[in-house]
């Protein structure tokens, strides 16, 4: 089911493909490719196969008990021996529970330790993953450059070895982060910072979602993680640090939407629009290296020249209620500035 | 006082006279427990059917990806009116429904301890549940900013403050449901007076039923995680209108301190619906496996811990918030020893059973229904509780699963099996077994069609209360499947109907004991007068209907 969907992705998407990624849709909590995430699969498993065997044998005797004591036609209407209890049953019924309830509450003790307390290493990738009302902000403080929705981090090949530590703020309320086959989610809440970290050990693209209800557009909040050869994140990370290079051909583009207000709600770097204090461009998306995104508006559509025209020309129709009002643009100024947006890869 | 004859005096039943002041007069001014049972009921399977309809809405909108059927925010508000509505006005006013009808007529007693306070209780859970609803007309407020509150059930801070929630929905959504809590207050208080101080003579707690036990228990456990919920909604008024800063994160609040407050209710609050489910069936399965309760020492003290216990595990909803694992830990343990208390009670169903001659009418079906659901549902809650599966598992589809096989497959079977025991007793006539089956079969298969394939969906990822999902994710299957499930639920629920108003139409009466049960209520006639008892009974043993058919073999010659 998984594998058909996979070749069936791979053959009709997208830019990710070109990049040699593997799109991982399918968040499959079973599947997973880090180290807390395998530590939870391997705690599932076990609780799955005893909760499994309980139910079974409980499920098994009752049926029988059902089947074998149940009043047939033609029974006589006495009343059965009446017993009222057996107190050699009932202690060895609360006994063999209570025993399963110790291996659990030891296997839960020792994974969550595990996942909770482990160290973050000294030279561990650092990313701060913001929540906003209906999409993510993801700095990278060591590196000096901010991007939204799409999280990159290297690959490590062994586990632990170029591990990211992800800081979580919220700027409004509760999010939740959360790509299954990485790791569980971690709560999203502002005022309050939470930190998880992922190593994945595989290449490709993790579907997640948002997972805490957070208003109107809870569903369009998604996200992505890319993973990267180390060699290749490198090579990410530079081009994310410089500016996109300067297209004559925008001019009219750029002009046009520094001249709007496009500029109160997001940020272009070392151009005019660049994020001011008293919080200019800091309510919508990093539009830096918007082009070199896959999808716009947290995944909810994916990165084209047409896409990105129709978001412009009313960010309503794809993501109702998201907080990019309609700017009534003439059909010259979106194609302007959506060719502007498109320079910036 | 005269000791139990059976057959009781029959009491004097005479014809109704019809017009509106007496219909006034016998519905609205009553204090009589059995009609203020009856309306508590009654209003709940309105509630049901309301909020049942939204979950069709919800169901159609998931059928297939990127579906348009409804608005994002229609859906937001559906789920929260669904939630709100399922726990606060369909599982507390039917719990408070079946004890107030049956407690005193199990105890032996005329009426409540406080027929007023019922009374009064039944009307504000009434207004309350409609100013909630209210909100659909008045929820825009002054700025026009939406209807009907979209918070969801559990109305997370600060997503409920001012600045995240305008208009006046979340007020409604505070004060509908802070009535509502008054009224359950009213009627755990009045539930734990009587059976505490109203029982008949010979009836002590040990012979007290299990029905009553557990209702007792519940209006405790009301009592004591009720008041956090009032407390924290007062605290979010007190945020909203008079710049209080409890939940305000922008001012130094806490949007955690909200969780704390609301699960400290909130998973009591588990408990408190289900043990009316478990009071249900612990009546049903004696009776239609002709044997007295397994171990029923072992059932009062598993419920008594399960009530104890279950005040120190609320953290098990917080899992991913970020606490240390020490916490995380210490609420996984709680969570994890309640099974075993549960799990006893499981097994003396079971044992109850064993040996006994099994009677596979529709009240019985609908207990074994609930007995197998209920085990399911038990495993998964075992899966949440270990907090590290829980990681996955919190805010995904998994869990909503999980719940629905707690409210609906345990909760609603059993009490569904209660409706059909003792509306001969409401009513005088036996709900229709043909009928009762086809509900029965069709609603189990329903049910389980809809609800078990919201597990994978979680297992691959799904995050809940998303009004819609891109293709491609691995859930549409079980998203199909899931919503085909839902019109086999409604033909059974609709056949229930038809089955209530076809047997109180068109049936025959059937006399004051069909079943052939133990209990006091049966003592008297079906339906029974205002009055329950021309003479108060005097009891022997918990059976006294059983001492009274088999004086050979009675129950107080093994109790003590
Ligand atoms: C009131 C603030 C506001 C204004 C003004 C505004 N935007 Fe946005 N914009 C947002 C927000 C918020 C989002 C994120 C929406 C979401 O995903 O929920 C966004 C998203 C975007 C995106 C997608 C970015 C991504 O990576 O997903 C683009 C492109 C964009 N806006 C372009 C523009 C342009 C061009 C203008 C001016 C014509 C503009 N915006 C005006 C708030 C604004
Ligand atoms: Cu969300
Ligand atoms: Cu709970």
């Amino acid at each position: 089911m998984t594998k058909r969907f996979r070749r069936l992705l791979a053959l009709t998407l997208s830019p990710a493909i070109l990049a040699g990624l593997e799109e991982r849709r399918v968040g499959n909590i079973f599947q997973t490719v880090a180290t807390p995430g395998d530590a939870v699969r391997q705690s599932a498993i076990l609780v799955l196969s005893i909760a499994a065997g309980i139910f079974l044998v409980v499920a098994t005797v009752a049926a029988y008990a059902i089947f074998r004591f149940r009043r047939r036609p033609g029974d006589d209407l006495t009343e059965p021996p009446q017993v009222y209890g057996s107190t050699q049953i009932e202690i060895a019924w609360t006994v063999i529970p209570l025993l399963i309830v110790f291996v659990l509450i030891g296997v839960t003790a020792r994974v969550v330790a595990g996942v909770q307390d482990h160290p973050i290493p000294k030279d561990a990738i650092h990313a701060t993953v913001v929540g906003h009302q209906w999409w993510w902000e993801i700095r990278y403080p060591d590196y000096g450059f901010t991007t939204a929705n799409e999280l990159h981090v290297p690959v490590s090949e062994k586990p632990g070895e170029t591990p990211t530590v992800l800081r979580l703020q919220s700027m409004d309320v509760i999010h939740s982060f959360w790509v299954p086959q990485l790791a569980g989610k971690t709560d999203v809440i502002p005022n309050r910072e939470n930190v998880m970290w992922i190593d994945p050990r595989e290449t490709g693209i993790y579907f997640g979602n948002c997972a805490e209800y957070c208003g109107t557009q809870h569903a369009g909040m998604l996200l992505k993680v890319i993973v990267h050869q180390k060699a290749e994140f490198e090579a990410w990370v530079a081009s994310q640090q410089q500016v996109a290079a300067e297209d004559a051909s925008a001019a009219a583009g750029r002009a046009t939407f520094e001249s709007l207000a496009c500029v109160n709600c997001h940020a272009i770097r070392d151009t005019p629009a660049q994020a001011g204090h008293t919080g200019r461009g800091k309510f919508g998306p990093d539009l830096t290296h918007v082009a070199s995104r896959l999808t716009l508006a947290s995944g909810v559509i994916t990165n084209t020249p047409e896409h990105l025209r129709e978001w412009i020309r009313d960010p309503q129709v794809a993501k109702p209620g998201n907080f990019m009002p309609a700017m009534q643009l003439t059909e010259q100024q979106i194609k302007d500035v959506a060719a502007y947006l498109e320079t910036l890869k | 006082m005269a000791t139990l004859d059976y057959p009781l005096d029959r009491p004097i039943r005479r014809p109704r006279e019809w017009s509106l002041s007496t219909l006034f007069y016998e519905w609205v001014a009553t204090v009589d427990h059995k009609r203020l049972g009856i309306m508590y009921v009654m209003s709940s399977i309105v509630f049901l059917v309301v909020a049942g309809l939204m979950a069709t809405v919800m169901r159609i909108q998931l059928a297939i990806p990127n579906n348009h059927f409804v608005a994002p925010d229609t859906f937001n508000r559906m789920f929260t009116m669904h939630g709100t509505t399922m726990v606060f006005l369909v599982g507390m006013p039917i719990l408070a429904g079946f004890a107030n009808y049956l407690v005193p007529l199990m105890i032996g007693t005329r009426d409540m301890a406080f027929p007023r306070l019922n009374a009064f209780g039944f009307w504000i859970f009434l207004f309350g549940g409609l100013l909630l609803y209210f909100s659909y007309l008045g929820g825009g407020g002054l700025s026009g900013a939406g209807t009907a509150p979209d918070v969801g059930w559990f109305a997370y801070s600060p997503l409920t403050g001012r600045a995240f929630s305008r208009g006046a929905s979340t007020d409604y959504w505070i004060l509908g449901i802070l009535l509502t809590g008054v009224g359950s207050l009213a009627s755990a208080i009045n539930i734990i007076v009587t059976t505490l101080t109203m029982r008949c003579p010979g009836m002590t707690l040990a012979r007290m039923p299990l029905f009553v036990w557990m209702m007792f228990l519940d209006s405790y456990l009301i009592l004591v995680a009720l008041p956090p919920l009032s407390a924290c909604q007062i605290m979010l008024l007190a945020d909203r209108f008079l710049g209080a800063r409890f939940f305000d994160t922008q001012m130094g609040g806490s949007a955690v301190l909200w969780q704390h407050f609301f699960w400290f209710f909130g998973h009591p609050e588990v408990y408190i619906l289900i043990f009316p489910g478990f009071a249900c069936v612990s009546e049903i399965i004696p009776v239609f496996s002709r044997k007295p309760i397994f171990g029923r020492p072992a059932m009062v003290g598993a419920v008594v811990a399960i009530g104890f216990i279950s005040l120190g595990v609320w953290a098990h909803h917080m899992f991913t918030v970020g606490m240390t694992s020490l916490s995380n830990t210490f609420f996984a343990a709680s969570t994890l020893i309640i099974a075993i208390p549960t799990g006893i009670k499981l097994f003396n169903w079971i044992g109850t059973m064993w040996g006994g001659r099994i009677r596979l009418a529709t009240p019985m079906l609908f207990c074994l229904g609930f007995l197998f659901q209920f085990l399911a549902a038990g495993l998964t809650g075992v899966m949440l509780g270990v907090a590290s599966f829980d990681w996955q598992l919190s805010d995904s589809y998994f869990v909503v699963g999980h719940f629905h096989f707690v409210l609906v497959g345990a909760l609603l079977f059993a009490l569904f099996g209660g409706m059909y025991y003792w509306f001969p007793k409401v009513s005088g006539k036996c709900l229709n077994e043909t009928l009762g089956k086809w509900h029965f079969w069709l609603f189990a298969i329903g049910f389980n069609v809809t609800f078990i394939p919201m597990h994978f969906a979680g297992f691959l990822g799904m995050p809940r209360r998303i009004y819609t999902y891109e293709a491609g994710r691995g859930w549409e299957i079980w998203n199909l499947i899931s919503t085909i499930g839902v019109p086999i639920q409604i033909i059974a629920t609709a056949l229930f109907v038809a089955n209530i108003l076809w047997t109180y139409f068109k049936e025959k009466e059937v006399g004051d004991d069909p079943w052939d049960a133990w209990t006091l209520e049966w003592a008297t006639t079906s339906p029974p007068p205002v009055y329950n008892f021309e003479a108060i009974p005097e009891v022997r043993s918990s059976r006294p209907l059983w001492d009274l058919k088999h004086p050979e073999d009675p129950d107080w010659k093994y109790e003590r």
